[in-house]
């Protein structure tokens, strides 16, 4: 059973890894270590938003801006926990469907922010199961580094909706300094995306 | 639509259209009906069922980042289920719009309704989103339209409550 296989790949490698170029996406974090990811991989000069809250939203968020702009591929990286606190989004978006949007779920099996506690998918769940429940046709789970590549493709070739489970040890994410101010952040982002606020 | 059913639902949803929203995120509600009827069979606006409230949240939010508006359509009672997610609205300055149709208030007969009923104004009003009620049918569109006025021109929450005082109390 996939969930009970080892976990091998530190996500400090294995996450840029998967995501390769981020000029290729808009991006959508989720909180905690997703953000330090995607922030790293970034320096913050693509076009991204990184949540430090709100947990359970980030898949939403992505899907929002997927149906906002149809003409961009729109990647979510979010943790198992936050992923699992709004396991429901899955099947809104397995409902509609919208060809643009993936999502990577950067799965430690724990809840790192707060203690390193042992979350649901240390404990069996698979969330690749899951997504494609729920809906989602196209899904990989990735465990291995020779799973990372075709996966990478998949991310990009927009004919989603995508769902990539990307199982990884507790090694801990990059020790990256993000933007706080969530306004700036949105402005940001639009500036970069719209050409104004 | 029967000779006596009432205009406002119509005239909320092209009101709504006018102002440019697009996108209308949804669980289902009688209170709803025509709106969410409305924006499935409309090829310029873009309907969205939610498996919970809370959702909404993100929908509204991704939305904006991409440049569109979108509004939450909900009941009472979903309202509770967003109170968390309703920070990232307020950190972020998001334009947010809720559509609420009450239960537990005027002349409620569930008595299920009225704990998060009368929760509605409070919670938001402690989450930082403006509520505007609506008892009235001719107050429906100058509220709706200051509501999404509210939002896109001065990066407000705002909610617009719609009454059992408007829509109804069905018999229980």
């Amino acid at each position: 059973m996939t969930a009970d296989m080892p976990r091998v790949l530190d996500r400090k490698e294995a996450v840029p890894a998967l995501v390769g170029d981020p000029a290729d996406f808009l991006l959508i974090s989720g909180l905690a270590g997703t953000g330090k990811d995607i922030g790293a991989l970034t320096g913050e000069a693509h076009i991204q938003f990184l949540m430090t809250g709100a947990m359970g939203a980030a898949a939403m968020t992505g899907f929002g801006l997927a149906l906002a702009q149809p003409d961009k591929q729109v990647l979510v990286v979010t943790g198992d926990a936050e992923l699992l606190m709004g396991l429901g989004a899955l099947a809104t978006i397995g409902a509609e469907q919208p060809s643009n949007l993936a999502i990577v779920c950067v799965d430690n099996g724990h809840n790192g922010e707060t203690g390193y506690q042992p979350s649901h998918t240390a404990k069996g769940v698979d969330l690749e199961t899951v997504a494609r429940g729920a809906g989602i046709q196209i899904t990989r789970t990735v465990s291995t580094a020779d799973q990372i590549a075709d996966a990478s493709r998949t991310l990009r070739q927009g004919n989603g909706p995508v769902f990539v489970w990307l199982r990884v040890t507790t090694d801990t994410p990059p020790p990256y300094k993000r933007e706080l101010d969530a306004v700036a952040n949105k402005f940001t982002f639009r500036r970069r995306l719209l050409g104004h606020n | 639509m029967t000779a006596d059913a009432p205009v406002w639902p119509d005239q909320l949803y092209d009101c709504l259209r006018a102002l440019d929203v697009t996108i209308f995120g949804h669980v289902p509600d009688a209170g709803h009906k025509v709106l969410i009827n409305r924006a499935g069979a409309d090829p310029a606006a873009t309907s969205i069922g939610l498996t919970i409230e809370s959702e909404g949240i993100g929908l509204i939010t991704g939305a904006h980042l991409g440049g569109q508006r979108a509004v939450l359509a909900m009941q009472s009672s979903g309202v509770g289920n967003c109170i968390n997610l309703l920070s990232l609205i307020q950190i972020a300055q998001i334009p947010f719009v809720a559509l609420v149709s009450m239960r537990g208030d005027f002349g409620e007969q569930n008595a299920w309704q009225y704990p998060m009923g009368q929760a509605v104004r409070p919670t938001l009003e402690a989450m930082q989103v403006r509520c505007f009620t609506v008892d009235r049918p001719e107050d429906v569109v100058p509220t709706a339209s200051a509501a999404v006025n509210a939002a896109y021109h001065a990066n407000q929450a705002t909610a617009v409550l719609l009454s059992q005082k408007l829509i109804g109390a069905k018999p229980f």
